[in-house]
């Protein structure tokens, strides 16, 4: 079938719904209107508000919660609305979520599934065009996924709501509208925790995930057109990090390129850049490069152009890891 | 329940005399000579638990505790108003509600030992653990409660915290939350007036009952002293609960007779007429005192009493000065409930570092990096 980021999402978790009555959704929005992004449209209406929970307006609270319902057995779904508001539930994430099954010595499981459209290029206000994967990425007893397009999102939310641990699902908003065909029935090509190679190449890998996997393809074809071949590395697990995939990538190209819209200190680049150059130290022809955001809050919208990593910046990273 | 706000219910006097209350009496008709007994017996053995795990502080075999004496009476009346379906949250200090519930006092001594974060199973007592961060277990509670109400359960969800809690966001979103929802929940304030060293009085310019009040919640205020008054009002908080009338709260107003902690000084802050006032209101001089005037309690009783105490808590020394260190590799168990490249990774290579495998320096590079840098 062919369809949106945002439906592919709806019909995953229409189907986690059908599959296992134990599972809910939960979030500001996401009943009669179907959340603001359209991504819980008609569920409300086709489960019941007690499988789809309309919550008061309070993101703690929704966390909180939600992990009260998963002590009962639930396998809750929480929507944050925006990545700006999710930290006010922070410490329920980082405090109880993340830590209830080492604390109780794996007898409670906390299998909660946080969705979170993230990262900007949709031109809103500000607190609507975050990247806070790596606060979660940093926080052990969590699992942080972005998938990158719409087949990714069908399986990925299935995969984590089925999942026993708590799942950070980061959902690339500016990707919600990008369409693609898919198989609903196939079985799952990968595992959640596992990268995928998108597109082969032989000079210099590029990895990317969520929003900014689709500029790495953008740059990758633009390159091609200069005689430059980019290896695409799509991450789809940002805790764990799948290094075996990026450094049998690099073993080949011997040269890296990380792409994240997230700011450059401190991210994700930052701990692949480390993990690659230990274990491919002797490969590597040119010093990992990181084409992120930069170390500022997100810029009003007539700048996010300036802030978002585009292909000519990737490219430009490319270049002078080939002539390193 | 409502305009309960003002007067704090009561039916024992701290000289040991019953309160004439019609209402409150009833809840606790069926309280007989032996459950008077029972309660008193609870009482004395949860302070006993309680004055050992702080000797044990004292003598290094715990890093910390965190007392809850003086506040007995409002742990020991409140839990035994549930049933054994019911489900509890609490914080740290809830210790004689553990007990209640059926917690073994060397589960309790693990966490502030530091062999473990847990305090044993929650499922076999139906108690949480406790919280650290005060405050979040009321969202827990609630989403529990309403958790329980989806699946068609008659039971009550019990949110224990303190004065100080009351002040976090997240006990304002249970409020509202709970209201919403109608969901089963107790809220159990125990007001023992300080949090720390800073008075109730920060954390609330009205008597904390009054703030349910305005989230549509039932509150009563309670002498949290009188063991029968908090078996009462958590009864009625209790079958509103299981019967489907939603949430409600209880204020029940105590106080906290020693530090904060082992590792606090309350000298510092609150004089030591105050500490003597309430040491006047002491919840199991109080008990005795009706007790004696009620003509049960005889020398048999007393020491068939202590000699409970004396057990509980030489078995928690016991258990708890032979507790052995956990294994290294417990460090990396039960992270995840599901397999972890990165931690399989960590606990691999620290396993080998411990068993002092030479490879183990290099053994985070890949194979063929690690042939080459033994090579070069």
């Amino acid at each position: 079938m062919i369809t949106t980021f945002a439906a592919a999402l709806n019909a995953g978790l229409r189907s986690a719904l059908e599959d296992d009555p134990k599972v809910v959704l939960m979030g500001e929005d996401i009943g009669r209107l179907g959340g603001v992004f359209r991504v819980t449209d008609t569920l409300q209406k086709d489960f019941g508000d007690r499988r789809v929970i309309d919550t008061p307006l309070a993101e703690s609270g929704i966390v909180g919660t939600a992990f009260g319902m998963a002590l009962r057995g639930y396998r809750p779904v929480c929507e944050i609305q925006f990545d700006g508001f999710v930290y006010p539930a922070f410490d329920q994430i980082v405090s109880q979520v993340a830590k209830i099954h080492y604390r109780t010595r794996g007898k409670v499981r906390a299998p909660l599934t946080i969705r979170i459209p993230f990262g900007g290029g949709i031109g809103s206000v500000e607190h609507h065009s975050e990247s806070p994967e790596a606060y979660f990425a940093h926080t052990a007893g969590l699992r942080v996924v972005s998938p990158s397009n719409p087949a990714d999102a069908y399986t990925m939310i299935r995969q984590a709501v089925a999942l026993d641990d708590p799942v950070i699902f980061f959902e690339p908003k500016r990707r919600y509208w990008d369409k693609a065909e898919f198989d609903p029935a196939a079985a799952p090509e990968l595992p959640l925790d596992r990268a995928r190679v998108c597109v082969r190449g032989t000079d210099v890998t590029v990895v990317a995930y969520g929003g900014t996997v689709a500029t790495a393809l953008a740059a990758a074809k633009l390159g091609a057109e200069e005689g430059i071949s980019l290896e695409v590395v799509d991450l789809r697990s940002l805790a764990p990090l799948d290094v075996d995939t990026i450094a049998e990538s690099v073993d080949r190209t011997g040269r890296l390129v990380v792409v994240h819209e997230a700011q450059i200190s401190g991210g994700l680049g930052a701990e692949i850049a480390a993990r690659i150059t230990e274990r491919c130290f002797y490969r590597l022809e040119a010093p990992v490069r990181r084409v992120a955001g930069f170390d500022i809050p997100y810029p009003p919208a007539k700048l996010e152009k300036h802030h978002l990593p585009d292909p000519d910046r990737i490219l430009a990273a490319v270049d002078r890891t080939l002539a390193a | 329940m409502p305009g309960t706000t003002e007067y704090p219910v009561q039916l024992i006097q701290p000289d040991g005399r019953r309160v004439h209350n019609p209402e409150y009496q009833a809840l606790v008709a069926d309280i007989g000579p032996e459950e008077l007994r029972r309660l008193y017996e609870d009482l004395v053995v949860t302070r006993r638990i309680d004055t050992e795990a702080v000797a044990l502080a004292r003598q290094g075999q715990l890093g910390l505790w965190a007392p809850c004496q003086g506040q007995e009476a409002a742990q020991v009346g409140s839990a035994r108003a549930l049933r054994p379906d019911d489900y509890v949250f609490g914080s740290y200090r809830e210790s004689a509600v553990a007990y209640c519930r059926g917690v073994d006092p060397s589960a309790m001594t693990a966490m502030w030992r530091g062999v473990s974060h847990s305090s044993g199973d929650p499922a076999a007592v139906n108690m949480a653990n406790p919280a650290i961060v005060v405050g979040a277990q009321g969202l827990h509670a609630t989403g529990y409660a309403y958790a329980a109400q989806l699946d068609g359960a008659e039971i009550a969800t019990v949110a224990y915290f303190g004065d100080g809690a009351t002040s976090q966001g997240d006990i304002a979103e249970a409020l509202t939350f709970a209201s919403s929802w109608g969901a089963p929940v107790v809220f159990f304030c125990q007001n023992n007036h300080w949090a720390i060293s800073e008075p109730v009085h920060l954390q609330s310019a009205t008597p904390i009952a009054h703030r349910a009040v305005g989230y549509g919640i039932p509150a009563i205020r309670v002498d949290g002293n009188d063991v029968l008054a908090v078996l009462a009002v958590t009864r009625q908080a209790a079958a509103r609960a299981r019967g489907g009338g939603g949430p409600s709260f209880v204020e029940a107003i105590t106080y906290r007779m020693g530090p904060h902690t082992t590792a606090d000084d309350p000298t510092r802050y609150r004089t030591a007429a105050e500490t003597e006032e309430w040491a006047r209101r002491d919840p199991i001089l109080r008990m005795r005192l009706l007790l004696e005037r009620e003509g049960l309690l005889d020398a048999d009783v007393q020491r068939r009493v202590d000699e409970r105490a004396d057990e509980v808590a030489h078995r928690m020394r016991t258990e708890t000065i032979t507790m052995a260190d956990p294994e290294p590799s417990e460090l990396f168990d039960h992270v995840y409930a599901t397999p972890h490249r990165v931690l399989d990774e960590q606990r691999r290579d620290y396993t080998a570092y411990l068993a002092d495998d030479p490879a183990c320096a290099l053994a985070t590079a890949a194979p063929a990096a690690r042939e080459e840098g033994v090579r070069s």
